[in-house]
C-alpha cells in the first residue's frame, strides 16, 4: 500500500500536525518508503493467532477505586503555558 | 584528580566504604572532566550544584555509617527520566522549558540509595533515533575516533547516545538509559560500554517520558558488566504506580559476575546471519561463540524464524504507541505553545514547532496505521506476528536454551550524516538485531567484546529468559573476561 498527497494532508490533521505545502511531497517518498518497508508483514501467515496483549502471563493489577493523591493544583498548572487562578487558559471554543 | 574518573563504579563504591576517597572529591573530578568535555555536547543540563550538596550529604551519611549501596557514585541520569525541580527535556524542543514536580521511581530509588546525579543526559528527541543526531540540543560526539580519519564525527549510538558517550568519556561512573528497541544495546556497543535492557517489567516505568509503553523498559549503561548489575538493582523493583511493573523480589546480581556458566546452553540463531552482513561482524560474532564455549557453555544452533519480521512490526507498533503517548504535548498543560488562530490551528502550530523531523514522521506513521480502514492490516497484524516473534523464542526456551548470542550491531559506529539522511529506513536497520527482545519483552545485554580493524568498539549480545538478568550478568562477564581488556580513548576533546 502507498499513499498519495491528499492522503499526507490528511494523516497530518489527523495527527494536529501543520504542514506546509512544500513539505508535503518529501514527507510523501519517506511515509511511502516505510509503507514499502512494512509490506513484508502482510506475507506472514497469521490465520489463528491472536494479536498480544501483554508480553508477560500477567493479569493487570487493580486497586480500589478510591481517591489516593490529588490537592497538588498548583503542581499541575506550574508548566502550563498559560493560566489564570486555577484554571488552564486556551483560545476560545464556544462562541 | 583525573584518576578518580577512572575508576568503576564497584571501585569507586569500595574506595568510599573504606573512606579512602570522598564522594565530595569523586563528585568535583567527575565535575570538572564534564566542564573540560562540553565540546562532546553529552550533558542537557549540568546540575553542578545539586550534586556537590548530594555529595556533602553521602559524606555525612558515611561517617554517620548509614551508607545506602551506591552511597557517594556520581552519575548520569538520560534526560527522558522526569527529575524534581531539574529541567526534563526528553531532547525535545516542545518541553524546552518543562520541570518536573516529581521525581521518576527509577531515579528516585538511585538517589534512595545514595547516588549522585551530575546532570540530565543528551539523547534522541524523545528516544527515536539511533544516533542521537535528532536532539534539539545537538548532536552527541562519541569519544571514539576512526584510525582512518580521526576528524570524522562519530556517533555514539541511539536514543542513549549521552549517556553512553559520558561513560566511555568518563565524564560519570555509569549512567540511567532507557531501551525501545535497542536504545540501551546499541550506543553500548558503538562505544565499549556495557549496557542492559532487562525484562519488561522489571524497572518501573512510572515518570520516564513515555515512547512506546509496550517496549519501553530502563536499564542501566557502565564500564564493566559488575557495574551493570550494581546498578540494576537499586533501578529494579515493583512499583504501585507502574501497573505492568512487577512484583517479585530483586536479586543480588552482583553475586551472578565470574560464577560459572559450565552447561549452560547458549542458542546461536541461524536467522540472524543477515544477508550483507560484514565478515568482520560473523568473525566477532563466531569469536564470541570460542569464548563461551571456552569457559565450558554448550552451543547449540537455534532457529527463531520470525526474526526478519520484527523490525517491521517494530516500526507499526512503536509509531502506533508514540502517536498516542505524544497526543498530550498539545500546548495547553505543559510545554511549548504556539498561537493560532484557533484552538485545533494552536495544536497543530504547537505540534509541527515543538517536535522535530523524525518524531513528526513516526507520530504521523503511528496515526496512519491506527485510523480507521488500515488498523486491522497494519496493527491488528503486526500484533499477531509480534505474538509468532514471542513464539520463536518460547520455543528455543522450552527445549532448554539458557540464552541466546548474537552480535549487538550490524555495524560499527558511523560518523554524522552517513546514515539515514535520504532514506529513515536505512538508520532503523541499525536495530535489527536489538528489536526482537523487545517485542518478545525478553532481557538483553550487550557487552563490549574488542575493537574492528577501523579502531571503534564491536558489542556481542545476549538474550536471556524472562526474569534470568543472572544469567545474562554471568554470561558477560565470561565474556568480558576472556574478551580483549576495552581501553577507552584518551581525553582528546579537553
Amino acid at each position: 500500500m502507498s499513499v498519495d498527497p491528499s492522503v499526507v494532508r490528511r494523516i497530518a490533521h489527523l495527527s494536529r500536525i501543520a504542514v506546509d505545502e512544500n513539505e508535503v511531497s518529501r514527507l510523501n517518498g519517506e511515509i511511502n518508503a516505510i509503507l514499502s518497508f512494512v509490506e513484508t508483514l502482510s506475507s506472514v501467515n497469521v490465520e489463528g493467532i491472536e494479536p498480544i496483549t501483554s508480553v508477560l502471563p500477567m493479569q493487570m493489577k487493580k486497586r480500589p477505586d478510591v481517591v489516593t493523591d490529588g490537592g497538588i493544583v498548583d503542581d499541575i498548572l506550574v508548566n502550563a503555558p498559560a493560566r489564570e487562578d486555577h484554571y488552564f487558559v486556551v483560545p476560545k471554543v464556544i462562541e | 584528580m583525573s584518576e578518580l574518573t577512572h575508576l568503576t563504579l564497584a571501585q569507586a563504591r569500595d574506595a568510599l566504604r573504606s573512606k579512602k576517597i570522598s564522594a565530595t572529591e569523586l563528585t568535583k573530578a567527575h565535575l570538572s572532566a564534564m566542564e573540560k568535555a562540553r565540546l562532546l555536547n553529552c550533558y542537557i543540563t549540568e546540575t553542578p550544584e545539586l550534586a556537590l550538596e548530594q555529595a556533602r550529604q553521602s559524606d555525612f551519611r558515611i561517617t554517620q555509617g548509614s551508607a545506602g549501596p551506591l552511597e557517594g557514585l556520581p552519575i548520569g541520569v538520560k534526560d527522558l527520566y522526569c527529575t524534581k525541580g531539574v529541567r526534563t527535556t526528553a531532547a525535545s524542543r516542545i518541553l524546552d522549558q518543562f520541570t518536573p514536580t516529581y521525581e521518576s521511581t527509577v531515579s528516585s530509588n538511585l538517589m534512595r540509595d545514595g547516588a549522585i546525579s551530575l546532570g540530565k543526559l543528551n539523547l534522541d528527541e524523545f528516544a527515536m533515533g539511533s544516533s542521537n543526531e535528532t536532539s534539539a540540543f545537538g548532536p552527541v560526539i562519541s569519544p571514539w575516533r576512526r584510525h582512518s580519519d580521526p576528524s570524522a564525527k562519530i556517533v555514539p549510538g541511539g536514543s542513549s547516545g549521552g549517556s553512553s558517550a559520558a561513560v566511555a568519556a568518563h565524564l560519570c561512573l555509569g549512567a540511567t538509559a532507557t531501551d525501545t528497541g535497542g536504545s540501551i544495546r546499541q550506543p553500548a556497543a558503538f562505544t565499549g560500554t556495557v549496557g542492559i535492557k532487562p525484562t519488561y517489567g522489571r524497572c518501573s516505568r512510572w515518570g520516564i517520558v513515555a515512547f512506546a509503553s509496550s517496549l519501553d523498559q530502563a536499564g542501566p549503561i557502565t564500564r564493566t558488566v559488575q557495574d551493570a548489575a550494581i546498578m540494576l538493582r537499586s533501578m529494579a523493583g515493583h512499583d504501585a504506580k507502574d501497573t505492568t511493573s512487577v512484583d517479585a523480589p530483586v536479586p543480588d546480581y552482583e553475586k551472578a559476575i565470574g560464577s560459572s556458566v559450565k552447561g549452560r546452553r547458549i542458542g546461536v540463531p541461524k536467522e540472524y546471519r543477515i544477508e550483507g552482513m560484514s565478515p568482520e561482524i560473523l568473525q566477532f560474532w563466531d569469536q564470541g561463540v570460542a569464548w563461551l564455549k571456552d569457559a565450558g557453555a554448550e552451543i547449540v544452533e537455534i532457529s527463531l524464524p520470525h526474526t526478519k519480521y520484527a523490525l517491521p512490526t517494530y516500526y507499526i507498533i512503536a509509531p502506533a504507541e508514540a502517536s498516542s503517548n505524544l497526543a498530550r504535548y498539545d500546548g495547553v498543560r505543559y510545554g511549548l505553545r504556539q498561537a493560532g488562530r484557533d484552538i485545533a490551528d494552536m495544536y497543530e502550530k504547537t505540534r509541527a514547532k515543538g517536535f522535530g523531523s523524525e518524531v513528526r514522521r513516526r507520530i504521523m506513521i503511528g496515526t496512519y496505521v491506527l485510523s480507521a480502514g488500515y488498523y486491522d492490516a497494519y496493527y491488528v497484524r503486526a500484533q499477531k506476528v509480534r505474538s509468532l516473534i514471542k513464539q520463536d523464542f518460547d520455543l528455543a526456551f522450552a527445549v532448554g536454551v539458557d540464552a541466546v548470542l548474537t552480535p549487538a550491531t550490524p555495524s560499527t559506529a558511523f560518523a554524522q550524516g552517513e546514515q539515514g539522511s535520504n532514506d529513515p529506513v536505512e538508520m532503523y536497520l541499525n536495530d535489527v538485531f536489538t528489536v526482537t527482545v523487545n517485542m518478545a519483552g525478553l532481557p538483553g545485554i550487550a557487552v563490549p567484546g574488542g575493537c574492528a580493524a577501523n579502531g571503534l568498539p564491536l558489542g556481542l549480545q545476549l538474550i536471556g529468559r524472562p526474569f534470568d538478568e543472572e544469567t545474562l550478568f554471568a554470561l558477560a562477564s565470561a565474556i568480558e573476561h576472556a574478551a580483549p581488556k576495552i581501553e577507552y580513548p584518551k581525553p582528546w576533546w579537553a
